[in-house]
C-alpha cells in the first residue's frame, strides 16, 4: 500500500523534521516496514552534505567480524573521496552503518558517487546542498529518533512510509530515492509501475546506475534522466504520466520546490491542503491533521494533475 | 424468450428473497422488493431509538474502534440524536448502522466513512475521504465539503450528496438510490453504473458513464469525454421535476436554473441485453 506525504512552507523554515514525524507516524498503518524522510534545511556554502551508508541495518547482526568489516569499508571511501580531492569538513556517525559527511567539491558528481559507490556494500543515500536523505527499517518515531530529526529546521520535505510488496525490507529498497547525480532531488512514489523492467533496461543501456529492485528507483532515475536533459520539473512530471505505465502518485523534491504527478487513472489517493503559507500533501487526510489540526479544505487531485509549489 | 415472463434463478440470496428477477426480453432486476418482504426493511436487531434524546460524543482521543463502538452503546440506549465532535479524518466512521438516527459529524472523516447503512440521516460540515456511502441502502449523507474518490460506490438507495468536488470513479456499480454533487467529479464517473440517478452540478473527467448498464446521469458543466456507451439522452419533463426538486431540497439548485443540464444514459450497445443468459437458454430449450 505505502504512504507519502509532503510538506512545503512557503514563507521560510519550519520544524520540517518534527512535522514530517507526525505525518508519517499517522501514515505508519499504511507500510510498516521502513521510513524514509528527504528534507531541505539550510544550503550550506560551497558544500554538500553526503549521507551514505556501507552496509544494511540487518547486515549488522551477521556475524563478529562486521564492525570490522564495516570500518574497512567506511575507510576505503574515505580514502576514496581524498583521491578525488574532497575536502571532509565534519563527520557524524550518525548509526553503526549509516554516516553523514559534511564536504567540499567542485568536481563531477558522478565520478565521485561511482567511484564511492564501488566500494561493497557502499550506497549513497543523498549528495545535496540543502538536501538530507535519511531512511531505515521501522516507522517513522523510530527513525526520527535513530538518526535525532525532531530538531530538523528546514523548508520542505517528502516522506514515505514503506509495506514492501515486490521487493526486500531492506535500507537500499526503502524510499525516497536519491536522483542521482543530481544535488538535491529525491523522489517518493505510491504505487506499482509495470513497465519498470522495460524502462530499467533501457536506461541501464544509457548508463544508469540502480541500487535496488524496487520499481520506484526507476522514478528517481527517470527523473534525472529529464533534468540532465534539459526539462523542468513540470516538464518531467507531465511526461511521465504519457511514459510510465501502471498505478501512480509521486512526489518530487529539489533544492527549492515540490512537486507532485498522479496517473491516468487516478486510482492512488493523495489529498491536498494548500495555503498561502503553507502546502500540505499526503497519502490520506489524517497525516495533514497531523500538523494541522483546525478545520482546513482538503481535496483529490485529478487524474493526470501535476503541481510545482516553490518553497 | 416466448413465455419467459418470470423465473427465479437458484442462488441463495434468492431463497432469501433478497431479489425477485422479471425477464421481459430485456434483464430488469428488482432488488429488495418490499411487496415481497415480511416486515419490510426492518431488520430483527435494528435498534429503537429517540430522535429528541442527543448526546455529543468527542472523538479526539478514541481510535475507530471505539468511536463505532461507542456510536452502538449510545444507540442502544436510545439516543436518535448523537453528534461526533473532532473526528479527526479517522477512517471506517459510523458504518453499518441499520435504524433511524440523526448522525451530525463536526468536521472531517477519513476513508470509507458511513458504509454500508440502512436509514441514517447524517449531516458532515467537513471533507470525507475515498468510498464514502459505499452500498448505502437507504437514509441521506449530506457532505458540506469536497469528498475523495468512489463517492458512493455501489449505492443501493437513499441519496448521498457532496456540495463541494468528488474525486474520481464516483458512484462506480451504483446499483440504485441518488448521487448530488454539487461541484466537479473526476474520471470514470458512473463507471458501470446499473441503477439510479447521479446528479452534477459542475464539470466531469473523462470516460463519463463507461461501461454503465442503466440508470440515468444529469450533467450541469461538461465532460472531457464520454465513456464507452454512454450516450446522450433526451431531457423530460419528469427529468426537469425531478432535479428541480432534488436540487432545492439541498440547497444546490443553479441560479441560472436547470435549462443547461443534459442527460446521459446507457446506449445499450456493449452488454447482451437481447441475449439469453446461458442459465435462461437451459429453459428455454
Amino acid at each position: 500500500m505505502c504512504g507519502i506525504a509532503g510538506l512545503i512552507h512557503r514563507n521560510g523554515s519550519g520544524n520540517i523534521g518534527q512535522e514530517m514525524t507526525q505525518m508519517l507516524q499517522s501514515l505508519k498503518h499504511r507500510g510498516p516496514d521502513s521510513t524514509g524522510y528527504a528534507i531541505y534545511g539550510t544550503p550550506g556554502r560551497n558544500e554538500f552534505v553526503m549521507r551514505f551508508k556501507v552496509a544494511e541495518q540487518e547486515d549488522m547482526a551477521k556475524g563478529f567480524d562486521i564492525q570490522d568489516e564495516v570500518k574497512r569499508r567506511r575507510a576505503k571511501v574515505e580514502e576514496r573521496l581524498a583521491t578525488l580531492g574532497v575536502q571532509i569538513i565534519d563527520k557524524d556517525d550518525v548509526t553503526d552503518y549509516a554516516f553523514r559527511y559534511r564536504i567540499q567539491y567542485d568536481g563531477d558528481m558522478k565520478k565521485l558517487a561511482d567511484y564511492v559507490e564501488d566500494v561493497e556494500g557502499t550506497e549513497i543515500l543523498s549528495m545535496g546542498n540543502a538536501l538530507e536523505l535519511i531512511k531505515d527499517l521501522g516507522d517513522a518515531a523510530r527513525v526520527a529518533q535513530q538518526y535525532d530529526l525532531r530538531k530538523f529546521k528546514g523548508t520542505h520535505g517528502i516522506g514515505h512510509t514503506r509495506m514492501a510488496t515486490e521487493s526486500d525490507v531492506d535500507i537500499r529498497s526503502a524510499h525516497p530515492y536519491w536522483a542521482y547525480p543530481y544535488n538535491d532531488i529525491a523522489v517518493v512514489h505510491n504505487g506499482q509501475l509495470t513497465n519498470y523492467w522495460m524502462m530499467r533496461r533501457e536506461f541501464e543501456r544509457r548508463g544508469h546506475r540502480f541500487m535496488s529492485n524496487c520499481d520506484s528507483e526507476l522514478l528517481a532515475v527517470y527523473t534525472a534522466y529529464n533534468l540532465e536533459h534539459g526539462a523542468t520539473l513540470e516538464e518531467s512530471l507531465r511526461q511521465s504520466i504519457q511514459d510510465i505505465d501502471g498505478v501512480f502518485t509521486y512526489l518530487v523534491s529539489t533544492k527549492d520546490s515540490l512537486g507532485m504527478a498522479k496517473d491516468t487513472m487516478a486510482a492512488k489517493p493523495m489529498v491536498l491542503y494548500e495555503s498561502d503559507d503553507l502546502v500540505a500533501l499526503a497519502s490520506e487526510e489524517v497525516a495533514i491533521r497531523a500538523v494541522i489540526p483546525h478545520e482546513i479544505d482538503t481535496w483529490d487531485p485529478y487524474d493526470e494533475e501535476v503541481r510545482v509549489w516553490r518553497a | 424468450m416466448a413465455g419467459l415472463t418470470t423465473t427465479k434463478q437458484a442462488h441463495v440470496s434468492h431463497d432469501l428473497g433478497m431479489h425477485t428477477e422479471a425477464l421481459r426480453g430485456k434483464t430488469q432486476q428488482r432488488f429488495f422488493d418490499v411487496t415481497q418482504e415480511v416486515g419490510g426493511y426492518g431488520y430483527p436487531d435494528a435498534l429503537d431509538v429517540d430522535f429528541n434524546k442527543r448526546a455529543e460524543l468527542d472523538c479526539e482521543k478514541l481510535d475507530t474502534k471505539q468511536i463505532n463502538s461507542q456510536l452502538r452503546d449510545l444507540m442502544k440506549r436510545g439516543y436518535g440524536t448523537i453528534v461526533l465532535q473532532n473526528p479527526g479524518s479517522k477512517h471506517s466512521i459510523a458504518v453499518g448502522i441499520l435504524n433511524r438516527l440523526n448522525l451530525y459529524i463536526e468536521g472531517s472523516c477519513g476513508y470509507f466513512a458511513l458504509g454500508l447503512l440502512d436509514g441514517p440521516n447524517v449531516k458532515v460540515k467537513g471533507r470525507v475521504g475515498w468510498a464514502c456511502g459505499e452500498n448505502m441502502l437507504s437514509g441521506t449523507i449530506l457532505i458540506e465539503k469536497n469528498a475523495g474518490s468512489q463517492f458512493g460506490a455501489a449505492l443501493r438507495g437513499g441519496d448521498i450528496v457532496c456540495k463541494g468536488s468528488v474525486g474520481a470513479r464516483t458512484g462506480i456499480d451504483q446499483k440504485g438510490g441518488n448521487i448530488i454533487v454539487g461541484g466537479d467529479t473526476g474520471s470514470f464517473t458512473g463507471f458501470m453504473m446499473q441503477r439510479g440517478r447521479m446528479v452534477i452540478c459542475g464539470n466531469a473527467g473523462k470516460n463519463l458513464g463507461d461501461s454503465m448498464y442503466d440508470g440515468t446521469i444529469y450533467l450541469g458543466g461538461e465532460a472531457r469525454s464520454l465513456g464507452v456507451d454512454a450516450v446522450p439522452g433526451e431531457i423530460t419533463d419528469l427529468d426537469r421535476e425531478w432535479l428541480t426538486r432534488k436540487l432545492k431540497m439541498y440547497g444546490l439548485y443553479p441560479k441560472k436554473g436547470i435549462g443547461h443540464f443534459k442527460k446521459i444514459v446507457a446506449g445499450k450497445q456493449l452488454w447482451n441485453y437481447d441475449n439469453l443468459e446461458p442459465g435462461e437458454k437451459k429453459l428455454v430449450l
